[in-house]
């Protein structure tokens, strides 16, 4: 029995222990090089984290006692890099079954163990906006998720305080999803503008339904409420601003189209999602205050993103569009930092202006910069520890940090970090997943779907 | 006689504005770049002079009497370095990868390795401009995707408006090796099927090269007047040591196979591409004297059980080993960030000079093109960019390129859309 007992208890404690484990950490960061982001950078400099949020900063500061100490000598501190578009760590993407898929949300799909999560970690990768697919003119809604990589809890991804956000596309995909592969409305740019018009048009309506129903009951008990509509009912949030719209988007004229559509509705907030030819309306967006999420150089993977330029991020960031640089991929979010550093080459970009687009402006995009996005006291201690620049391809991230607790170490963590191994396949198979740079994770799903259509053109 | 000025002087403007819409043309003569920093690769860091004349490298040194007729270009503060070589790309061949019709690596046919890569290069490609003003001045373009034998590939510089003024010196044709591998979520076939599909595939590969070996004796046999079959004739100089075979090959169990299987058929001249699990069986290429080139360095591991890293660090991981390694982007429109997946090999456990040699020196030896390309040497080709500093750092700005001889505009789409948009006219209000 004895030689059972600890066996027992580990089984007995394991899931209370994955549950305390995963809450907030303490630490000190000694002596470090930190880029705040917001409060330019400082030499010689620790850091100091008390359950899981950033207490102190500051010169020759002493751990409180029973806090461990990073010794960051020569080593480039910053705020855990967040990425405004990414497809990890949840198990769908795409409801590519109709144009306006705005009842579903990725956010029921959260896969803890999903090892892109530990992979981003080691990128400095801290939080993502899981996002739907952009197989639907309206998708479904997103879900902003921190990198806890270790609890086997979904609930533990959501970001506490996070605004929700929904998924909008425009162009090729939606075109090719619905109009070519299934024979309905949008087929083309055209029909993309009235499938999103429609969505908003009957969320409208029955926002207003709603609410006389609502005024109609305080005076006749036996008032009908509309029939309950949970595709208008998300859709009512967009109109109201509690929903943010991100909008996958590629050329000029549709972002023009949907800028429009914004300004009929009333909706102020709206983040471009790609927007490859954003840099041709940059004056537009930034006088309507949109925000760009874009890629650092991806171009010619298909034909809406012939005429582009690695140069965009410049140009829109020079034209005052709050501009972000996101992954799409479970790839390009382990390095974007070095994506932000391409902005040096293509155009310029200071240190401050780079490392920005990959930290406070892609948190202001997602609603979170109060929390996260720079190193400042009060915030949520989610750091990144490099060995030399990030923004120097020799930068290495060390340590990442996500509320106080190291997720990623580069000296001690062991090879396989995979939560979930099947005991049938402990040699894990070979699969290249990003053996082609050109593939659009953004049609997960799709593909799969109509394989059968796709063998048969 | 007013008016005709006038009509002059719009014509010259109309005519600005219609060259305007694409990349200026290179320019040829006698260059001295002076007071430059000079990483010869081969021969150390030397500061000097470089004098171009007849598109080679006339003179370099410190003491470097520059021709009265030169055009001197001052490289006070900049480094210059041999072009860079892509060791795998699809510029020129591919376009827009979602646009099939657009692309022209990936011909019909297993057998097919008589399509020459070289026949389908677009020398207007935007790509091409994009690539060679990052200092990626030369690229192997290699055809494949379906095919087990998918064509000839061919080395080209990125300078020039036919085929033939871009090709500079290497064909090789292309075996993509079988696999039982998988490796993509379009791979729908069962474990068991597709060890099967692989072992046919493995016998169908014996039996071309069987018939290759045949018809090497029956063009012997015939004087070198065999029956008309252009699959074979591609494949008899590779067959005879002649011509070297390429071999794309990843994982790491089809890397021992395709060992096995060149040393069995005794294949002189092989080089293995692609290589993403070279780490696994790095010893095994060393012992086998199999040089690779590999790439992209910048991916996800091939396992999800696999150290994070492993991509990243699979070129140091093979040099360690005693593989001779270059590198590639294995991309189409983004050949650019070659020395990007260099410096992901350097700070992973390359180093930088190893990096460096990776896409300048080690692919021209193992394109047999070392004679011209590959490092700054008197002889060479005038083949080489400045930079305001190392040019794997992304903030660092590529400031004069040569190809050939060549003086390159620093022009391309993606600076003409800057030019354009940095500061748009009219801007919100017309």
């Amino acid at each position: 029995m004895k030689k059972y007992f600890h066996l027992i208890c580990l089984l007995a404690f394991s899931p209370l222990f994955l549950l305390a484990q995963s809450k907030a950490g303490s630490l000190l960061i000694k002596n470090g090089t930190v880029l705040t982001i917001t409060k330019g950078n400082l030499s010689n400099t620790d850091v100091l984290i008390v359950d899981g949020k950033i207490k102190q900063i500051g010169a020759n500061i002493t751990a409180p006692a029973g806090v461990k100490t990073v010794d960051a000598t020569g080593k480039f501190v910053m705020p855990g890099i967040i990425d405004a578009h990414s497809h990890i760590g949840i198990d769908a993407v795409n409801e590519a079954t109709n144009p306006i898929t705005s009842e579903v949300h990725v956010g029921d799909a959260i896969n803890p163990m999903d090892i892109s999560v530990y992979r981003a970690l080691a990128g400095g990768c801290t939080s993502s906006h899981a996002m739907h697919g952009s197989a639907n003119a309206i998708g479904g809604q997103c879900q902003t998720i921190k990198h806890r990589y270790g609890t086997m809890n979904p609930e533990e991804y959501r970001m506490e305080g996070a605004p929700r956000t929904i998924k909008f596309a425009l162009g090729e995909n939606p075109k090719r999803v619905h109009g070519e592969g299934r024979g309905i409305q949008p087929r083309t740019r055209m029909g993309v503008e009235q499938v999103i018009r429609k969505g908003l048009e009957e969320a409208r309506i029955y926002a207003a339904d709603l609410k006389k129903y609502q005024e109609a009951k305080k005076t006749n008990p036996n008032a009908l409420p509309p029939t309950y509509n949970r595709r208008s009912e998300v859709l009512a949030g967009v109109l109201s601003g509690d929903i943010l719209i991100h909008c996958h988007s590629y050329r000029a004229d549709e972002i023009l189209m949907m800028l429009n559509v914004c300004k009929d509705y009333g909706i102020k907030k709206i983040t471009f999602q790609h927007v490859n030819e954003g840099f041709k309306v940059a004056p537009e967006l930034a006088k309507f205050g949109a925000s760009a999420s874009v890629f650092a150089d991806w171009w010619a993977y298909k034909f809406e993103v012939y005429y582009s330029t690695a140069y965009n991020a410049t140009i829109l960031t020079r034209n005052g569009v709050l501009t972000s640089i996101n992954s799409d991929s479970q790839d390009y979010i382990r390095h974007l930092y070095h994506e932000a550093a391409k902005t040096q080459r293509y155009g310029g970009l200071t240190d401050d202006e780079a490392l920005a687009l990959i930290t406070i402006n892609p948190a202001k995009q997602l609603g979170i910069e109060n929390k996260v996005g720079s190193l400042e006291v009060g915030k949520d201690a989610d750091v990144v520890i490099f060995d030399n620049h990030p923004l120097s391809i020799y930068g290495v991230p060390q340590l990442t940090i996500v509320d106080g607790i190291i997720r990623f170490d580069r000296q001690n963590d062991a090879d396989d970090q995979r939560l979930e191994v099947d005991p049938i396949k402990a040699t894990s198979t070979y699969f290249r997943a990003s053996a082609d740079h050109n593939d659009d994770r953004c049609l997960e799903g799709v593909y799969e779907m109509t394989l059968d259509w796709f063998k048969d053109k | 006689m007013m008016k005709n000025k006038l009509i002059a002087a719009l014509a010259i403007l109309l005519m600005v504005g219609a060259l305007r819409a694409q990349v200026a043309s290179s320019t040829k003569g006698v260059f001295a770049l002076t007071n430059a920093t000079i990483q010869t690769v081969t021969k150390g860091v030397v500061q000097g002079t470089i004098v171009l004349q007849d598109g080679k490298i006339a003179a370099l040194g410190t003491n470097v009497t520059v021709p009265a007729n030169a055009k001197v270009i001052d490289c006070k503060g900049l480094t210059l370095y041999p072009g860079f070589i892509d060791g795998g790309s699809k510029v020129g061949i591919g376009e827009i990868s979602a646009v099939s019709v657009t692309n022209d690596y990936d011909e019909v046919g297993e057998l097919a390795p008589q399509m020459q890569a070289l026949t389908a290069v677009n020398p207007s490609s935007p790509a091409v401009a994009v690539t060679r003003v990052g200092g990626v001045t030369t690229a192997l373009i290699v055809p494949g995707g379906s095919g087990r034998f998918p064509g000839t590939a061919a080395l080209i510089n990125l300078v020039g408006y036919t085929p033939d003024q871009m090709y500079t010196g290497f064909k090789g044709v292309v075996l993509d090796f079988p696999t039982a591998g998988g490796g993509s979520r379009f791979d729908q076939r069962s474990e068991e099927d597709r060890k099967k599909d692989e072992e046919k595939a493995q016998k169908r590969l014996n039996d071309i090269w069987a018939q290759a070996v045949l018809y090497s004796k029956i063009d012997s046999a015939t004087a070198g007047k065999p029956d008309y079959n252009p699959e074979m004739a591609a494949l008899l100089p590779v067959v005879r040591g002649q011509q070297t075979l390429l071999v794309e090959v990843d994982k790491a169990e089809d890397i021992e196979s395709a060992i096995k299987w060149v040393q069995a058929r005794k294949i002189k001249k092989v080089i293995f591409t692609g290589v993403a699990e070279g780490w696994r069986v790095a010893d095994k290429l060393a012992k086998a004297n199999i040089p690779v080139i590999t790439g992209p360095v910048i991916d996800l591991p091939t396992r999800s059980a696999d150290r994070y890293d492993r991509a990243y660090a699979n070129p140091g991981l093979l040099k360690k080993a005693g593989v001779k390694v270059a590198i590639r982007s294995n991309s189409t429109e983004n050949g650019r960030n070659l020395p990007f997946h260099a410096g992901f090999a350097a700070a992973y456990g390359l180093g930088k000079e190893e990096a460096l040699r990776a896409i300048t020196i080690v692919p021209a030896e193992l394109l047999g093109v070392a004679d011209h390309l590959g490092s700054l040497e008197v002889g060479k080709s005038a083949t080489l960019f400045a930079s305001t500093g190392d040019p794997m750092e992304p903030r660092s700005q590529i400031v004069h390129v040569f190809i050939d001889g060549w003086q390159v505009p620093l022009d391309s789409r993606h600076i003409q859309l800057y030019q354009e948009f940095l500061k748009r006219s009219p801007g919100v209000d017309k």
